[in-house]
Parts: structure tokens; C-alpha cells; sequence
């Protein structure tokens, strides 16, 4: 069959195809793919075009087949959207499961974080001076300017209103989420990245934590963290993991490719961020609007400290059950 | 069929046939990420005037829309569109390696990864990564098995000017074949001088005063048989 001939042939089914394949690309597509049977053509035009190519056929037409499969490929392997639209399914099941899948991971990045914290936050305790050689000067002039009774930023006693708490709500989505998904992202660094922020995390949190635990900063101080404390400070573990993650697959592939290694260890790592963010805005929400706000602090003690064991249930029992 | 130097790579499908993609170099990516930069700034700026008087809230809403911008931005237009508006000027789509349109995840991580990507500035990382590899893939590129391509290119359905249809002298072998055609195709993109130097490259053709209607005799043979179309 020359050219012609086969063009003449099959060029009604092309223009069917064509006409669905406008349609499935339409904004909101009225049709599916399936119903229109278009896979069944999808692989009719495949065969056409490889026929094409053997028979060496001109590149014009080549190249319009070509384009034609390549359109209907990008409709056909569409793929499942796995985050977003199943918000509740990853909240309930999704993500404290691969929290228990990378459990030694996520105690990794906990030591990291933690074991700086306590060290640095004992000691700072013992010499209230290390906060100014480790934030500097002027940096801890500002915090215990927060905090000292009667402290303009936070605290029983500052003038918060419903405007400026939105405004910290904000601030705090803004800088906070941030940190996580930097925390993450390092982890390409062979997990460098990742370890170095949650050291440094740990380090910068511990020596404030000391340094205001001496009065008169404790009195505000205490109460304001412990209640987002939970959230935020195991949100921060959480990105370290999914980073230490991405750098594990790099430093130990498994007999893959270390950049194939790396693309399988992705997916789970940043389901893993993905959570961590979402901690992090339940932290920013009740950091700005309850943390701040005149409760007593007997109540916020208890919240704050009942964030914890609620979030290790949640950790380790979540999602155990079969799907539905 | 593509030549070592070229910028095509292959995908086999598991319909058995093999889809052909044109990466996309830096340069087109980082002028369509200054184009993205400027339409986020503007947002910025515009956001930032409608919202100045709203006070607290107001700069509580800026900060969560420079949040969701800076991170998101890319997400989703490459999600949704299968490219940010910059990329799209450059006709640029970002696609997975099989070809297949981004998913959710792998829009999430590979623009994650971008604050590596871009480190120590001006994506740097990136751009050496990218130097580093065949498909000019940045590291987010890698994590995600995501790549650049150009996407939908006008086809063009040039048609092979007319001429008495006359056999070649000798057999041709299907690449000799597809080089008249291509050469057919072409020719009214050429100009004369420039037609008359390519077909001379055919040996039988050198010395010919007029070479390419020979060629365009051929190709129509090729195409429609001794028969005029």
C-alpha cells in the first residue's frame, strides 16, 4: 500500500479519533475515555503509526500520527491523584503509616533533634549567657523582650487582638511550613542538609528553652510553647525524617541505581512532608489563637502536654485497619 | 532514528510503539522561570496593595499567599496545565519519564526540591545538574522522574509539490526513501540556490541542470505509485 492509498484509507478514523481526543482535552470534559471508546481507537492509531514508521512513509506524516498517538497517551496514563483528593484517607490512613513504615528513620531524626535540645537546653540552663553566644546579642535581647511580664509580643498580658493574632497565623504558616519543607528538601544533600537543620533546630530551641526557663521569663514563656509544642516540634522530626529518607536511598540504594533509589524513596518521603505541613498548620492555628490568648495557663499546661500522648496514638494506631 | 547529538529521546509504550520527546535545554527553562518570577512578584505586589489596609489581617493573609505562592505555584499549574504560565510561552511541558502528564506527588517533590536546586543562587545546583545529564534533568527532576519537554508542536502537513511521477534509476533502501521525501517536504521552505546544492548532493544528480524536479519526480512516486495524484 503506498502512501496515498493509506492515507485515504484511514483518514476517517484519524479524524474520529481526533474529534474525541479535542474533546477529552476540553476543560471539563463531558465524556470519558472509556465510554467513548477511545481506548480501543488510542491503539488502532498506535498500529497506524507504527505501520507508518516500517513503511518508512513520509515525515510529515509521521509526524502527525506521531502527534496524535502522543496527545492521546497524555489522556489515556493519566494518573491517580493520590494526595490531594484523598485528604482524609491520607490524614487517617496514608501518613501515620509511613510514619510506622520509617519508624527507625523517625527516631533518627527525633535523637537529632532532641538529644541537641536537651544538651544544649540543660546547659544554657545552668549558664543563661549561652543563649547570647549561640542566637547573638541582639537576638536574645528580643526574646526575652517577649517574654518578660507585661511583653509586647506574646502572653497573658499582651494586647492581642483578633487582627494581630491573624496576622501571626500568618507568620507562623509562612515560616514554619517553610522550615519543614527546607528540612526536607537538604535531604538530597545525602541527608546533610536535613541533619545539619535539625541539629541546628534543636540547638537554637534548646538554648532559648533554657535561657527563658529562669523567672521572670518562665512565667510566660512555659505556657505560651507547651501548647502548639507537640505539633510543632514532632512536625520538625517528621520533615527531618522524610529528608533523612531521600538521603538514605542516595547513601544506601539497595542494589538500585542511586538514582533510581532515589526515586522510589520520593513518593514516601514526601507523603511524609506533606504531613508534617499539615501538623505545622494545626501548630500555627493553635499557636496564634489559643497560645497567646488570656486561658489560664493550668489549661494550657494540660492541652500542651496532652498533645503528646494524643499524637503517639495517633502515630501508632491510625490506619491499622484495613481500607475499607 | 535520532542522531546521537539530538535532544529526542524514546519512550516504549506498552502498545508497542516508541513516542519521541524534544528535552528541553536550560535556557528555555530559566528565561520561562524569570517569566514566573515576574508574574509572582506582580501577584505580590498587587496582593499586597489590596490587602494594605486590611491591618492584621491583611498581613496575616499576604504572608499565607506568599507562602502558598512560593511553594504551590508550580505544583499546581504543572499539575493542572502541564506547565506554569512561563513554561507554557516557551511551549515547554513538564511530563513524566514514560511520557504520562505529572502527577500530585511528583509536582509536590520535584518543586520541593527546588530550594536545593536553586542553592547557592540563581539555581545554580540546578543548572550544573542539569549540564550534568542527557535529559537536562535538575535534581528535583531526578527524585520525582519527572522531565522538561517541549510540548504540542504546530504539526505541519506540507504537501509534496506536484510532478510527473518517475521511478528511481535504482532501488532504494526505506532510509534512502524517507531522505527524497523529507528533502520533497521541504522544499518550498528553500530557497532555489539552496534546493539546487542539497539535491546536487546526489551522486547520480551532480552534474543535472535542474536536480531537485528529479528529486520531487521521485518522491511523488514514492508516495502515489506510477499513477498521478
Amino acid at each position: 500500500m503506498n502512501q496515498t492509498q493509506f492515507e485515504h484509507n484511514y483518514a476517517p478514523t484519524w479524524a474520529d479519533y481526533e474529534k474525541t481526543l479535542t474533546q477529552l482535552e476540553e476543560r471539563a470534559p463531558t465524556i470519558t475515555p472509556d465510554a467513548a471508546g477511545f481506548p480501543a481507537s488510542y491503539r488502532r492509531l498506535c498500529n497506524h503509526y507504527a505501520l507508518a514508521v516500517s513503511r518508512h512513509y513520509s515525515p510529515a506524516l509521521v509526524d502527525r500520527l506521531h502527534g496524535l498517538v502522543l496527545r492521546g497517551h497524555r489522556q489515556l496514563y493519566k494518573r491517580k491523584d493520590s494526595i490531594i483528593r484523598h485528604t482524609l484517607g491520607f490524614i487517617t490512613v496514608d501518613f501515620p503509616r509511613e510514619i510506622r513504615t520509617h519508624g527507625r528513620l523517625f527516631w533518627l531524626a527525633f535523637a537529632l533533634f532532641f538529644a541537641p535540645a536537651i544538651l544544649v537546653g540543660i546547659t544554657t540552663f545552668g549558664q543563661p549567657l549561652m543563649l547570647h553566644a549561640i542566637a547573638g546579642e541582639q537576638m536574645a535581647a528580643q526574646f526575652e523582650q517577649m517574654y518578660e511580664p507585661g511583653g509586647d509580643a506574646v502572653g497573658p498580658h499582651a494586647l492581642r487582638s483578633g487582627d494581630s493574632e491573624f496576622a501571626m497565623f500568618g507568620f507562623y504558616i509562612y515560616n514554619n511550613i517553610s522550615i519543614g519543607f527546607r528540612t526536607f528538601a537538604g535531604g538530597i544533600i545525602f541527608g546533610l542538609g536535613s541533619v545539619f537543620l535539625l541539629v541546628y533546630n534543636g540547638v537554637f530551641i534548646g538554648a532559648v528553652a533554657g535561657h527563658l526557663s529562669h523567672p521572670p521569663f518562665n512565667a510566660q514563656f512555659w505556657p505560651f510553647v507547651s501548647g502548639h509544642s507537640s505539633f510543632e516540634l514532632l512536625a520538625i522530626v517528621i520533615s527531618g525524617a522524610s529528608g533523612l529518607r531521600l538521603g538514605l536511598a542516595l547513601i544506601r540504594p539497595r542494589g538500585y541505581r542511586r538514582l533510581d533509589a532515589l526515586r522510589q524513596a520520593a513518593p514516601g518521603a514526601a507523603r511524609l512532608v506533606l504531613g508534617a505541613a499539615l501538623m505545622l498548620l494545626v501548630a500555627a492555628f493553635i499557636e496564634a489563637f489559643f497560645s497567646g490568648s488570656a486561658l489560664p495557663p493550668s489549661v494550657k499546661y494540660w492541652l500542651g502536654v496532652g498533645g503528646w500522648p494524643a499524637l503517639a496514638l495517633y502515630f501508632t494506631l491510625s490506619g491499622r485497619r484495613r481500607r475499607p | 532514528m535520532a542522531a546521537a547529538l539530538d535532544n529526542i529521546f524514546g519512550y516504549q509504550t506498552p502498545e508497542g510503539i516508541e513516542l519521541r520527546h524534544a528535552v528541553s535545554g536550560p535556557l528555555a527553562r530559566g528565561l520561562a522561570w524569570l517569566v514566573d518570577l515576574a508574574i509572582k512578584l506582580t501577584a505580590y505586589l498587587i496582593i499586597g496593595f489590596v490587602l494594605a489596609w486590611a491591618g492584621g489581617v491583611g498581613v496575616g493573609l499576604i504572608l499565607i499567599f506568599i507562602f502558598l505562592v512560593e511553594w504551590f505555584y508550580p505544583v499546581f499549574f504543572e499539575k493542572i496545565k502541564g506547565a506554569t504560565p512561563g513554561k507554557k510561552i516557551f511551549g515547554l511541558l513538564v511530563i513524566h519519564d514514560d511520557g504520562t502528564p505529572l502527577s500530585w506527588n511528583s509536582a509536590v517533590i520535584r518543586n520541593l526540591l527546588r530550594t536545593i536546586d536553586f542553592l547557592p543562587l540563581f539555581n545554580i545546583t540546578g543548572l550544573i545538574t542539569m549540564l550534568c545529564n542527557n535529559r537536562f534533568k535538575r535534581l528535583g527532576d531526578f527524585a520525582a522522574g519527572t522531565v522538561v519537554v517541549y510540548g504540542n508542536q504546530a504539526t505541519r502537513r506540507p504537501k509534496i509539490a506536484d510532478a510527473s511521477p518517475q521511478p528511481p534509476p535504482q532501488p532504494l533502501t526505506l532510509e534512502e526513501q524517507r531522505c527524497i521525501l523529507d528533502f520533497c517536504e521541504r522544499t518550498d521552505r528553500l530557497s532555489l540556490d539552496r534546493r539546487h546544492e542539497l539535491a546536487r548532493l546526489v551522486p547520480s544528480l551532480a552534474n543535472s541542470s535542474e536536480p531537485e524536479r528529479k528529486l520531487l519526480a521521485y518522491g511523488n512516486w514514492l508516495m502515489h505509485g506510477g499513477k498521478r495524484a
